[in-house]
């Protein structure tokens, strides 16, 4: 009896034993040295894998980043600081980037434009702009406010006020999910520090606009003839900000008849 | 002729996950997409082969002549557990190439039923060393191909709005499995 146990016990421990020195042996003879960078720079990462990079996910980025393959500003969720640090771990000089925010361009809340009929369909913006008018709001361009985009933001950024989506520029990272995702592709990337920005970006006559909505762009090219810096732009019905010249001195805002220009906080 | 029989009856006659229930864990894990399937699969042939070999020699030239058989189970255990790590290891320095298409389910595999399903049936069904082999190439053969055939429709059916929202994702991929382990039963008779 007892030798039969002293048999078991010495013949699998020994076994045990002879395979966990091959594998401790083998680890270490068979050992491939990583590049100590990468764990680095994935610590400094956020770890959203949200993919704004164009990689499959934050330790693919980082790999790449360590190649050369891939540019290492472009993690926007983790921003300058992130930027900032991985550059610091692959040794090159960090050279500043503008944080990008989301950026509605519509007035539309329910305030400003009216309902067209009444909607009972899914809430999905994608849904609802495939009827006919666009989603039941008057104007076109609007905003639908069925909170796909909200749906679509990983860090929670995105707001409904009014039924209409306004992005918590604390909490955007630039990942860009929401431009993607909006089907009336009114979400753009705008640089953080530009607060004076045109939301309305209704192509309709300034008629039209006026009827459809009380804060839309009338086309009445006031802000161009305010703005000193020749900052503004316009092209089929709407107005464009160039946001290197513009220098936010507000004459455009204050100049606006229907306050459609707005400085953003 | 009995090679040829133990082929075809452990791929599709016993297939290990439809008749036999084994490795259900990657089968439902890693059937999302056709390619990853195939990878699996054959990490899985290739592991299932070498565990058979290893195992089969450690049975009659170590557990036999000590009469501890009793203990297969743990021995067992242990070695499909070292030499998938070994493995691992080994590929990751002499094949890179290699490693990065299959290294990644190695993991996986350690500890996956199908496998250890396998060296237990050659012992209890007293198969020859050949036997064994051939036993474990079927299998993965059959594993592979349940792989595959899971990934395909689940590839179909995984973005169609018609589906209830019930029975999507998990559920309808039991089902499927359920009404392709009855449909693997027409393979029965075969022998």
């Amino acid at each position: 009896m007892i030798e039969a146990m002293l048999v078991a016990i010495f013949s699998v421990g020994g076994l045990a034993l002879v395979f966990g020195i091959i594998l401790g042996f083998s680890a270490r003879k068979c050992a491939v040295k990583g590049d100590p960078r990468v764990d680095r720079i994935i610590n400094v990462l956020p770890g959203a894998n949200c993919g704004a990079c164009g990689q499959p996910g934050c330790s693919m980025f980082a790999e790449k980043v360590v190649k050369g393959e891939a540019d290492y500003k472009s993690c926007s969720p983790g921003g300058a600081s992130a930027a900032a640090e991985i550059a610091e771990h692959l040794g090159v000089k960090y050279e500043g980037t503008d944080r990008m925010v989301a950026f509605v361009k519509c007035n539309g809340s329910d305030d400003n434009v009216k309902r067209s009929y009444i909607y009972d369909g899914p809430k999905s913006c994608v849904a609802a702009s495939q009827l006919a008018t666009g989603g039941n709001k008057k104007c076109l361009y609007s905003c639908i406010g069925h909170e796909s985009c909200k749906h679509a933001c990983p860090f929670d950024a995105i707001e409904m006020k009014n039924n209409i989506a306004v992005v918590n520029t604390k909490k955007c990272t630039g990942c860009s999910k929401c431009v993607q995702v909006c089907p009336k592709n009114i979400i753009e990337m705008v640089p953080d520090k530009a607060k004076v920005r045109m939301p309305c970006n209704s192509r309709d006559k300034g008629k039209v606009v006026r009827e459809n909505c009380r804060a839309g762009c009338i086309n009445c090219n006031l802000c161009i003839k305010a703005c000193g810096e020749n900052a503004i732009g316009f092209s089929n019905n709407v107005m464009t900000i160039d946001y290197d010249k513009c220098t936010m001195c507000l004459e455009c805002v204050n100049k606006c008849p229907v306050k459609a220009i707005r400085y953003t906080v | 002729m009995n090679i040829f029989m133990i082929l075809i009856g452990s791929a599709f006659i016993n297939n290990y996950v439809f008749a036999q229930f084994l490795g259900m864990c990657p089968f439902f894990g890693v059937s999302k997409k056709t390619d990853m399937a195939i990878g699996m699969g054959i990490s899985v042939t290739f592991v299932m082969v070498l565990a058979s070999v290893m195992t089969w020699l450690f049975y009659n030239l170590v557990l036999v002549p000590l009469d501890i058989t009793y203990l297969r189970t743990l021995v067992f255990v242990l070695i499909i557990a070292s030499i998938v790590q070994f493995v691992e290891v080994f590929m990751k320095k002499m094949f890179v190439a290699l490693y990065s298409k299959l290294g990644v389910y190695l993991p996986l595999i350690t500890t996956n039923c199908a496998i250890f399903g396998v060296t237990l049936i050659n012992i209890n069904q007293e198969l020859s060393f050949i036997e064994a082999i051939v036993n474990a190439l079927g299998a993965g053969a059959g594993f592979t191909l349940a792989m595959l055939l899971m990934a395909g429709i689940r590839e179909k059916y995984e973005h169609n709005p018609d589906i209830p929202e019930v029975f999507r994702g998990f559920p309808l991929a039991l089902f499927s499995a359920g009404l392709m382990s009855i449909g693997f039963m027409g393979f029965q008779g075969i022998i």
